[in-house]
């Protein structure tokens, strides 16, 4: 995994509540076996017609939002099925931060394992958000994570709020499989104890 | 001092924990299907990790699988090279395949159950959102990723942070023709799409008391769809006869209810949040937009989204109607539609199948409409067909297909048209879910049944 530690890029935005996976990356490109390739099927009934040419009316195809690495998402972004398709799908696409008023537990989860950072912020910050950028063609926002801070050239501010671990984890790009391995000795002892009380129903 | 039951499960689950990290969690039954594992185990090879515990590891394809005639290939090739992998991968590593060929085929949630895989007390995982459905018997259980799927395999635990607890208390006794599926859609109209966001649901209550096991299965099943990490039903005499005799439940049996039995939540043990609803009033509901929280009752209408006091909802409710092409006030039994599903893993067990055949006897499908009936598993079928159940089924009009979770997300041939109606059992209306523009409205299976019937909605108490 790739580490975090910051992040400065053109701002995009998509409108719409309760996003969930089956819009991010719809179930006919779940059937590859790979990890990768997954971001030309990004909000793909959103942002094609037909399966070839752009939508001109959904605002992340505008010229302007081109080469954005940073989305801004309304509440309850990521809800839905489980399929870390999504994370990688919007990983794929160029996206390192996702910020939005709330996220689904499963997707919030999958977002760390990726290297993506999703922030929530509250509902005015994220509307101050829309806003700037809608005003602003070519807007872009620092994200710095050793500091736990967002800001515009346009002097806005908002702290991260993010639970330590994560943070580590994020920052130096760590396999959590591998810190989980090193902790064998104590699985094996909670194996023994289980199978010394449970027995076969474990 | 007095715990919840999710507390008595955590707690007997913590392998290690250290302050400021996540805890480390035990996983007792990890369940796996094609979508969601190749990269999993292909982590696993490129890491040369073994799998540390196989004996815990299940797995079956379902979400893929064409339900009609199983003697054919699967025309599908992405799909067959999906299904071909998990072969390889669960050879490989010496996990036990349900494949299409095993008599205990079925979709993943349906078949843990029926196997006694479930069992009160433990945690279970598996790379699907829907594995909430577990928790009906009193198991901790949650949908992963794939990277968690990994983890879990090379591992059997997972680093997970404690979620808060809700308790949903449910009182009152439901009217003839309510179903457990109106309950848990009329819960999620009530508390929203993210009203358990970073909890895990307790349901209890005399309503809840009341309900079968394939009932309480349907109700945890949803609680994702209210955005919770998973839903608990705490065991009774219930959950023991249903688990009794089951392939994997304990030899031991009266031991293991004995030791069940110290698992419900404790008398003063606290939540975080609680809620309570009366369901003596309750009817038949229906979605009418494109997440389930935006639901109505059978005999309300399409709301107003200008009336709608919250701008999100509002902008929502809006987009949502012209998605699904209603006008506004619309009565809802004026809806005509094209399709009918019944199946998944929200209802796709005996007993749904049973009371839509009870609607359906000597009747006929619309000549509008197109419906099927996909059983969750095989076991599922082939007791359907033992009761005739199958023949009512066909001779009123409906496809009787094989199992699978066919038209649930419509990965498989199963799918709708763009601008397609579909009144379905299953657990999501989200835009292009069944079928890029099709539109799904979320419902029981008797009132599935009965709109094939019909050709619209109906409401299945009169």
């Amino acid at each position: 995994m790739e580490p975090f530690k910051t992040l400065k890029g053109i701002v995009t935005l998509l409108d719409l509540p309760d996003v969930d996976t089956d819009q991010i990356i719809p179930k006919q490109f779940l059937k590859r076996i790979e990890r990768t390739g997954f971001g030309q099927f990004l909000f793909y009934d959103w942002r094609f017609i037909d399966g070839e040419g752009l939508k001109p009316d959904f605002e992340m195809n505008a010229p302007r939002y081109q080469g954005a690495s940073i989305l801004v998402a309304r509440a309850n972004f990521g809800c839905g099925s489980s399929r870390e398709h999504a994370p990688w799908a919007l990983l794929d696409y160029g996206f390192r931060c996702i910020i939005a008023p709330s996220f689904a537990d499963i997707f919030y989860n999958n977002c760390f394992k990726n290297g993506i950072l999703p922030v929530c912020l509250s509902e005015s910050d994220v509307e101050t958000l829309f806003t700037r950028v809608r005003q602003t063609p070519g807007y872009t926002l620092s994200v710095d994570l050793e500091k736990q801070e967002i800001r515009s050239d346009d002097g806005l501010r908002f702290a991260i709020e993010i639970d330590p671990f994560r943070r580590d984890c994020l920052q130096k790009g760590l396999d959590d499989i591998g810190l989980t391995v090193a902790q064998q000795d104590k699985i094996a002892q909670y194996e023994a104890k289980r199978a010394a009380i449970v027995g076969a129903a474990l | 001092m007095a715990k919840t039951l999710f507390e008595k499960i955590w707690e007997g689950h913590v392998v290690h924990e250290e302050a400021g990290k996540p805890s480390l969690i035990y996983i007792d039954r990890h369940l796996v299907h094609e979508v969601t594992s190749p990269q999993a185990f292909e982590g696993l090879r490129m890491a040369k990790r073994p799998v540390r515990q196989p004996a815990l590891t299940f797995a079956t394809m379902d979400h893929n699988v064409p339900t009609t005639d199983r003697s054919q290939p699967i025309r599908d090739q992405i799909s067959a090279k999906q299904i071909e992998t998990l072969t390889n991968n669960c050879r490989d590593f010496d996990i036990t395949l349900y494949d299409l060929k095993s008599p205990h085929h079925g979709i993943v949630h349906v078949i843990g159950p029926e196997l006694g895989l479930t069992l009160p007390g433990l945690t279970v995982v598996c790379g699907d959102s829907h594995t909430s459905t577990h928790g009906a018997f009193g198991a901790l259980a949650f949908g992963i990723g794939t990277s968690e799927v990994e983890h879990v395999l090379a591992t059997q635990c997972l680093q997970q942070s404690r979620p808060k607890t809700l308790l949903i208390e449910i009182a009152g006794e439901r009217a003839q023709g309510v179903e457990a599926k109106d309950i848990i859609l009329y819960i999620i109209g009530q508390i929203g799409t993210h009203g358990g966001s970073g909890s895990v649901i307790e349901y209890a209550g005399e309503a809840v008391r009341a309900l079968s096991m394939e009932e309480r299965m349907t109700v945890c099943n949803m609680s994702i769809e209210a955005g919770a990490r998973a839903g608990l039903i705490a065991p009774d005499e219930t959950t023991y006869a249903y688990l009794k005799g089951r392939d994997y439940a304990p030899d031991d049996y009266e031991a293991a209810c004995k030791d069940w039995s110290t698992l419900p939540t404790d008398t003063g043990a606290t939540f975080d949040k609680r809620f309570h609803f009366d369901i003596t009033a309750l009817a038949p509901q229906v979605t009418w937009g494109t997440n389930p929280g935006q639901v109505v009752s059978v005999d309300g209408r399409v709301p107003l989204p200008a009336e709608m006091a919250d701008e999100n909802a509002r902008k929502s409710a809006a987009r949502a109607l012209e998605y699904m092409g209603l006008k506004e006030n619309t009565p809802i039994e004026d809806i005509a539609i094209d399709h009918v599903f019944i199946g998944s893993c929200t209802n796709s067990r005996i007993e749904d199948l049973r009371r839509a055949a009870q609607v359906a006897k000597d009747k006929r499908v619309a000549s509008s409409v197109n419906a099927m009936v996909v059983p969750g598993s095989f076991a599922v079928k082939q007791q359907a067909e033992a009761e005739g159940l199958d023949r009512i089924f066909k001779e009123a009009g409906f496809e009787w297909r094989e199992s699978g979770c066919s038209m649930c997300l419509a990965m498989n041939p199963d799918s709708l048209k763009p601008g397609e109606r579909c009144a379905s059992t299953s657990n999501r209306n989200f835009e292009g879910r069944q079928g890029q523009g099709g539109r799904t409205h979320l419902v029981s299976p008797t009132m599935a049944a009965a709109a094939a019937l019909a050709g619209h909605f109906v409401d299945v108490r009169e």
